[in-house]
């Protein structure tokens, strides 16, 4: 390969694309939160989850993980797969979350899908409602949080979590969940699931802003939530969930 | 007046001086700026936007290895994310001598194409022991662009 | 994937218990101090005078229970350290944040109140006839008064009798509390309903009544001092009262959800029969319930002698203490062996050494006893009663 001018303007691009790269991870990477260009106020955060683009891969489940540094048998995120019959009722297995997806199904006359599941992130929480000290709240951009310095490990919000969401972490002594990678959305980036779902069936979303597709998503789609009857104001939307999901 | 109930002063004096104790000692104790955004410490919400970053995302990757990435953009993995597979490189995009570890690819491929009647149906899965043969996925197909 | 103990599909978050064996224990002590004041009450307040041989003893069990119902809650949490948090931060839309205050309250203006003006004559009496290390600790106690005066003696009894009055509900906050914890829970279809405050308060009843009629006859016999009959003929009696409401609750809770049949139903229903049999159907409902009724109801159907009496009421008072303990079993383990999902259901080990294990457990309900033996040599409850 003989170094010709488009050659030299190739390398001396790649070089300051480097040096870039470099100093925008800095910011990004680095321990502290750059000072604030966000703004908790212009963002109302949720999740949109397409059932039927879910292959059951579990990327999102090995993604979270390593992002988050979940504990091994504990869960932020996990897909279930479930086996419909005629009268509705299902079977339901998730091995070990669906952490290295699923071993086939033997058998295919069965109404048959994948569902990954997370916190929801409700709005009107009940978890945040009975934590004794205000450990876990909503953030003012609709974030359910845990406070790990100042939860005390009472575990009264895993007991009222719906969704199974919460556990307590075994080192930190602590209730850890989902935080929709809240590190990561404040910084412009979207959540470590939605990163790297191949095919899209998870998607954050963001009510407040007006240019988000989730909008007219909505307006042209038949979602649910899960558990419906909780009235929690969960802000994860299913879409084409089955009625047998629990 | 008070002769025979005075020493009633006594356990109420005892009740009143740890009130007074326990207010003082609230008052040094609770956490700064308590409530300022709800029933939480607002330290709380710098607390967990500290975490470091694993995923550096598909933007970040692009911008270094546009061959691949133009490779991926004209086929059937498009939309599927560079760390998906890769796993986590922001370190990697931090510091390039970090060299990431080349996933396992039969495994990567069978998580999503091995073919299961839960998966959509008009996704692409087989039954990768009919279909290669017992051969490696990438002997055939290129992993950013799959197609034969 | 097969998980170890585990039936069906549970949510994997799920597989693991959360509030353990001392979860159990805890309402079980605070029911002992809600039931064992509340029979106190009845000489107080309500003027049942065939049961004031047991005044002072109730209230001394009630402050022993007391004491150690902390320690259940501080081994469980994950960071005990954190706990006056509660004290600092209390989140209001919470029934466990309620706890600190209401304890502190019951503790301070109720119990030891009333133990204080109670004893304050003997106190005062120990004060001046004891001698070294003991005269010191009554010196304490007096809080620096001596007038026993008969005047200041009438008083007494006055505050007395309002304390005892606010501490009838002060009682029923105490235990119904951790009920509401429970009953307000609406994730978990075992827990939430709006009857748990009440059938847990009116087990909590009948649990204290039964420990200490027991403490009564044991002490008795101890100290080889004659039993009241017609004391605790009339502890049996209300004992069966409570007993029949209590019943009549669990009974109302139980047949509503055959009935109703709704989505939990078919789960909560194989639960019962599979996991909880013995705990539930064996020792809560047969055991701790069906036999003591039917011991106590023949004691008001049928005369049977001093000496059969004494042996009915306290068979009955042991299956009792067993059955209510049971039934603080099948409600916390109980809601957290099904999953929510209504597919599946997990198992609980207890572990044996473990910060929330069976050795602690049981030194945790031993304790109490100690503590009781201490304030009873203190505080000797029936110095009135060799007078008499």
């Amino acid at each position: 390969m003989d170094i010709s001018r488009r050659g030299l303007f190739h390398i001396g691009g790649k070089l300051l694309v480097v040096a870039s790269v470099g100093a925008t991870l800095e910011q990004i990477i680095g321990a502290e939160p750059p000072s604030d260009a966000y703004r908790m106020a212009d963002h109302w955060w949720g999740m949109l989850i397409d059932i039927d683009k879910c292959i059951g891969c579990g990327s999102c489940v090995r993604a979270c993980s390593q992002e988050n540094n979940v504990p091994k048998g504990y869960f932020r995120t996990w897909v279930e797969r479930y086996q419909v019959d005629e009268n509705q009722q299902p079977t339901v297995d998730s091995p070990d979350g669906a952490m290295n997806g699923f071993a086939p199904l033997t058998r295919d006359d069965l109404k048959a899908f994948f569902v990954p599941k997370l916190c929801n992130h409700c709005a009107d929480s009940p978890c945040v409602q009975v934590c004794p000290v205000g450990a876990t709240f909503v953030s003012p951009d609709g974030v359910v949080l845990v406070d790990k310095e100042y939860c005390l490990g009472c575990r009264y919000c895993v007991q009222a979590c719906p969704y199974g969401c919460r556990y307590l972490h075994p080192e930190t002594d602590t209730v850890d969940k989902c935080t929709l990678c809240y590190h990561r959305i404040t910084q412009g980036l979207t959540t470590a699931c939605c990163e790297n779902c191949p095919t899209q069936a998870r998607v954050l979303v963001d009510f407040k802003n007006p240019q988000d597709p989730v909008h007219e998503f909505l307006r042209k789609n038949m979602v649910q939530v899960l558990k419906p009857y909780m009235a929690t104001k969960a802000k994860v939307y299913y879409k084409d969930l089955d009625g047998s999901v629990r | 007046m008070f002769h025979d109930s005075g020493h009633l002063i006594r356990p109420a004096l005892v009740l009143l001086a740890a009130v007074v104790i326990f207010l003082v000692i609230r008052a040094a104790v609770i956490p700064k700026d308590f409530g300022k955004y709800g029933h939480y410490r607002p330290a709380a919400l710098a607390l967990v936007r500290s975490h470091q970053i694993a995923y550096a995302g598909q933007e970040t990757c692009v911008m270094c290895h546009d061959d691949q990435a133009n490779a991926r953009k004209a086929g059937k993995h498009a939309h599927v994310a560079c760390e998906a597979c890769h796993g986590p490189q922001a370190a990697h995009a931090n510091d390039p001598s970090i060299k990431p570890k080349l996933p396992e690819v039969a495994d990567l491929c069978r998580r999503c194409h091995e073919k299961d009647a839960a998966k959509p149906s008009g996704f692409p899965q087989v039954v990768t022991v009919e279909h290669s043969g017992g051969a490696k996925c990438n002997d055939c197909h290129q992993p950013h662009n799959p197609r034969m | 994937m097969m998980i170890p103990g585990v039936d069906g599909f549970m949510y994997p978050n799920e597989v693991e218990l959360q509030w353990s064996l001392l979860i159990v224990l805890y309402p079980y002590i605070t029911g002992l101090v809600a039931g064992a004041f509340i029979l106190a009450s009845l000489e107080r307040v309500f003027k049942v005078e065939a049961v004031r041989p047991t005044y002072r003893l109730a209230l001394l069990t009630a402050l022993a229970f007391l004491l150690v119902a902390p320690l259940p809650l501080q081994l469980h949490l994950g960071h005990p350290e954190r706990s006056f948090e509660m004290y600092l931060t209390p989140h209001t839309s919470s029934a466990m944040a309620m706890f600190g205050f209401v304890y502190l309250w019951y503790l301070t203006v109720v119990l030891l109140l009333e133990i204080w003006l109670e004893y304050r004559a003997d106190i005062v009496r120990l004060s001046q006839t004891t001698k070294g290390a003991t005269r010191l600790i009554y010196r304490m106690l007096t809080l620096g008064s001596q007038n026993v005066s008969t005047a200041s003696r009438i008083i007494d009894d006055k505050i007395g009798y309002t304390v005892t009055v606010i501490g009838i509900p002060s009682a029923f906050l105490l235990h119904g509390y951790v009920g509401f914890i429970f009953g307000s829970i609406k994730a978990n279809p075992w827990w939430s309903t709006p009857l748990m405050p009440i059938v847990f308060l009116f087990s909590a009843m009948v649990s204290g009544i039964a420990a200490v009629l027991l403490l009564y006859v044991a002490s008795m016999k101890l100290k080889k001092m004659p039993i009241d009959m017609r004391c605790i003929d009339t502890i049996a009696k209300y004992l069966f009262y409570t007993f029949v409401i209590d019943y009549t609750l669990e009974m109302l809770d139980l047949i509503h959800r055959t009935y109703e049949a709704d989505e939990s139903f078919r789960s909560l229903d194989f639960m019962v029969h599979t996991r909880l049999m013995f705990s539930h159907v064996i020792l809560q409902i047969f055991l701790g319930t069906l036999l003591p009724l039917a011991l106590l109801a023949s004691t008001q159907l049928w005369r049977f002698t001093e000496a059969r009496r004494r042996v009915m009421y306290v068979t009955a008072c042991c299956c009792t203490l067993v059955g209510i303990f049971a039934m603080r079993w099948n409600v916390v383990i109980g809601g957290q062996l099904f999953s929510k999902s209504f597919l599946g259901y997990t198992s609980y080990k207890v572990q044996f050494a473990a910060r929330e294990g069976l050795l602690m457990a049981i030194a945790l309900m031993i304790l109490p006893f100690l503590i009781f033996v201490v304030l009873v040599k203190l505080l000797p409850p029936w110095t009135e009663q060799k007078s008499a």
